[in-house]
């Protein structure tokens, strides 16, 4: 077994929060919609607060910055892409090209990274910095989010 | 992200999330999620092909026209991470009175630095920096041959960490070595481990401390875990 079948077999064993009654949120249409992206390959911009081991919080990029240290703390993911292309994990330079072309309405002016790998319930996430973030980004005007994993 | 998907959505942001685990996303059942099997830390797939990270993008984002969910669709291509070290020459022995991976640590350390000045940010220091990686290379040498690693005063102190800085300063100055297309998903890895001195290294001296008794995540997450 490789690594990356190693660790989506181990990803696929642990317990995973249910949602009952979950939201569903009608969008406006793309070309009308802000759209943000979140991560959680707990990249960060050069001289902002590094992530730690479980870190439960998160750090907001601002739409122009693309000097980002990637601070994953698992060892099981390939960490060469990211650094060739940041859009790879990352697509910024991809919403602004959507944005130009009028498919997407705009980019948000701030994004938003978590650390992937998280104390198994991901408590603190839900009750509290998941609710958080996605409360600045509403003020911000996004009404679309994707989401990236690492 | 499947999890952060349903806490979005409940703050009245539309959310598609790219699944890397499929089980996971069918567990967890976010709103729209787009299933990528591409290498894992890949999420878009193919670093710099412009194209296919808009394909991407595209298939996700038409997700939002579903009327209801939770909707889980597969992208159509899947992309293997490749086994293969890439090809990365490494500089001939220059010091042969130094242990070979501190040697070795030296001899690339105009290509790390070139990488910085490019890239303009480095992902090394997360408790050393450039500087001390030969040292820090000097340290798991003599463990991986009999010195006690408790008292052998690894810089930063977190060995975990240290291993982290190690390989990355390794990868970031192999991103100046090696030409041609972008190498897959495991090839830098598998390059680091199975190719230079400071990869064995850094296993020889994580099974020296698992023989002597090092806790579980002490030792264990010094390299990824299928080694």
């Amino acid at each position: 077994m490789n690594g990356d079948q190693m660790m989506r077999a181990h990803s696929a064993s642990l317990p995973a929060p249910q949602f009952d009654n979950p939201a569903w949120v009608t969008p406006v249409a793309l070309s009308n919609a802000r759209v943000a992206i979140v991560t959680s390959a707990a990249l960060y911009a050069s001289g902002d607060e590094a992530f730690t081991a479980g870190d439960t919080s998160y750090r907001f990029i601002d739409r122009d910055r693309r000097d980002l240290v990637l601070g994953h703390w698992s060892p099981n993911f390939d960490q060469m892409g990211v650094k060739m292309d940041l859009n790879v994990v990352y697509p910024i330079d991809r919403l602004e090209e959507l944005a130009a072309q009028g498919i997407i309405g705009s980019v948000a002016p701030r994004h938003v990274s978590f650390a992937g790998n998280q104390p198994d319930d991901v408590s603190t996430i839900r009750l509290d910095t998941g609710p958080s973030a996605a409360a600045q980004l509403r003020q911000d005007g996004v009404d679309v989010v994707i989401l990236t994993p690492v | 992200m499947s999890v952060l998907a349903h806490i979005f959505e409940a703050a009245g942001i539309a959310t598609v999330v790219l699944s890397s685990v499929r089980e996971v996303a069918q567990k967890v059942a976010p709103p729209r999620a787009l299933h990528c099997e591409f290498p894992l830390g890949r999420p878009l797939g193919i670093p710099n092909d412009l194209e296919f990270q808009m394909d991407v993008l595209h298939r996700a984002f038409a997700l939002l026209g579903e009327k209801t969910g939770p909707v889980l669709v597969d992208h159509p291509v899947q992309i293997e991470a490749d086994e293969q070290p890439v090809s990365c020459a490494i500089p001939p022995r220059y010091d042969a009175s130094l242990p070979p991976s501190v040697d070795e640590a030296r001899g690339i350390r105009n290509a790390y630095d070139r990488a910085v000045k490019r890239r303009g940010v480095t992902s090394v220091g997360r408790v050393i920096s450039a500087d001390d990686v030969p040292n820090a290379l000097a340290v798991l040498h003599a463990v991986a041959n009999g010195q006690d690693w408790t008292s052998a005063e690894i810089p930063g102190g977190n060995v975990v960490s240290v291993c982290h800085d190690i390989r990355t300063y390794y990868e970031e100055a192999a991103l100046e070595l090696i030409n041609g297309p972008a190498p897959g998903g495991r090839a830098m890895e598998n390059w680091f481990f199975e190719t230079t001195e400071a990869g064995s290294t850094v296993l020889a001296a994580r099974a020296a401390m698992k023989d002597a008794g090092a806790k579980f995540p002490v030792w264990f997450y010094m390299t990824p875990g299928n080694r």
